[in-house]
């Protein structure tokens, strides 16, 4: 029997994990779902002043998306773990990093990605400039892994108590304020025509996703051990 | 070879054992008794690495397992009371699933003969949510066709198997020991492995 690589075994946890939701499409869209509704409510309750939309825009779908990242975050390891593949992941003969990393890839796919996606149809709504959607959508593309593997933290380490969902949101909300002020600042600059602002804030939003990358699979793997317990 | 020695182990703050110390040799097989709660799993989790001793060490081929780290999973299989097997998924998909992560790379024809020989014949490709419990485990059961970890660690391998299969899961530690392999186990059940001698270790 054929042994496998450190790669076929990353692509596999994320092909399984993709599998699984395809399989419970419900919990995909209800992350979706709740995006769009907390976006376009802005819009209805704010009434239709075109400037203040377009000031507001960017904020509220960062925030929009920080709280549909935080909903499906829960479920990033509850189920393996309660139905006993967690047990199974840490003693594969690979390090579990690489597991963790996996999953976390795939929780973005499922509940970043579409939001990065849909993000420009909202934008419409908020009368957003064809430029400033463009990088509305970069920076939600370099920032919603961050906030799944971020997010990926706080759920090992929530794993297995009570009401985890809620301390789990209040661990990891403050960590992604600085990806929220980045994502929202290059909106901002390109609208404000300082193009060089722009950069310098999605090449900091790129740096913590690298940072993020290649910190945030170990350190959650070190607190599943610790959950496991 | 396991080699245990002065294990202690606490849940909270009850003393679960202590100065625990036996040797396992290739192609021997042991049975953990006690009553519940004395810490059968803990012992075995321990094993595995998820709970980490108070005191003692867990030496394999003479060397720390905590060292060792990836290279002792590798030698080890587990098999808890969670039969790791998800319900949206069919058999084959599982077992594949849990066999990549074994670091064994499974074809679907493999998959499916594996299955045929746990007697899943015409199973293999349903939700295993629709299957009977003892169906289940036998799913999880078949990891133990696959691969070739030298250690066995089984809790309660027995559990919801009709008497076939209690038959067939005897074969297969029969056919490991015979590899020169190592079985740990707990177990309520009668199991017997003809032609062996079966050591006992007893928590109280």
């Amino acid at each position: 029997m054929n042994t496998l690589s450190v790669w076929q075994l990353l692509v596999l946890v994320v092909r399984r994990d993709l599998l699984l939701a395809m399989r419970r499409r419900a919990d995909v869209f209800t992350t979706l779902i709740f995006f769009v509704m907390v976006v376009s409510l802005f819009p209805l309750g704010v009434g239709s002043e075109m400037e203040l939309l377009r000031k507001m825009a960017p904020g509220v779908l960062w925030v929009a998306a920080l709280l549909a990242s935080m909903l499906s975050l829960g479920r990033l390891f509850s189920a393996d773990y309660v139905d006993g593949t967690l047990e199974q992941m840490m003693l594969a003969p690979q390090s579990l990093s690489i597991l963790v990393l996996g999953k976390m890839i795939a929780h973005w796919m499922v509940s970043g990605l579409p939001l990065v996606l849909i993000a420009p149809v909202l934008g419409i709504q908020f009368d957003l400039s064809v430029p400033a959607q463009g990088v509305l959508v970069l920076g939600l593309l370099l920032g919603t892994p961050v906030l799944s593997m971020i997010g990926g933290i706080g759920a090992a380490l929530t794993l297995g108590l009570r009401g985890g969902g809620v301390l789990l949101s209040l661990l990891v909300l403050p960590l992604c304020i600085p990806v929220l002020i980045f994502g929202t600042g290059a909106v901002y600059a390109i609208s404000a025509g300082l193009n060089e602002a722009m950069v310098s804030n999605l090449a900091l939003l790129a740096a913590m996703l690298m940072f993020s990358l290649v910190l945030t699979p170990w350190v959650s793997a070190q607190a599943l051990r610790i959950s496991m317990e | 070879m396991l080699e245990v020695s002065h294990l202690a182990c606490s849940r909270g703050d009850h003393r679960l054992f202590s100065d625990l110390s036996f040797v396992l040799e290739s192609g021997q097989i042991m049975q953990v008794q006690g009553e519940n709660g004395s810490g059968k799993t803990s012992l075995l989790r321990t094993l595995c690495g998820f709970l980490s001793p108070e005191s003692g060490k867990i030496l394999w081929d003479g060397t720390d397992m905590r060292e060792l780290a990836e290279d002792y999973f590798a030698n080890l299989l587990y098999l808890g009371h969670h039969n790791a097997i998800k319900d949206e998924l069919s058999g084959v998909e599982n077992l594949r699933i849990s066999a990549g992560l074994a670091g064994i790379a499974l074809d679907d024809k493999q998959a499916v003969a594996a299955l045929r020989r746990m007697g899943l014949k015409g199973r293999e490709r349903l939700p295993t949510k629709v299957l009977s419990q003892g169906q289940r485990r036998r799913v999880a059961l078949v990891r133990l066709l696959l691969g070739n970890a030298k250690l066995w660690v089984l809790d309660e391998p027995l559990a919801a198997l009709d008497v076939g299969a209690v038959e067939l899961v005897q074969t297969l530690i029969a056919e490991h020991l015979a590899r020169q392999g190592m079985v740990i186990f707990t177990t309520h059940q009668p199991l017997e492995i003809a032609g062996m001698e079966m050591r006992r270790l007893s928590l109280s």
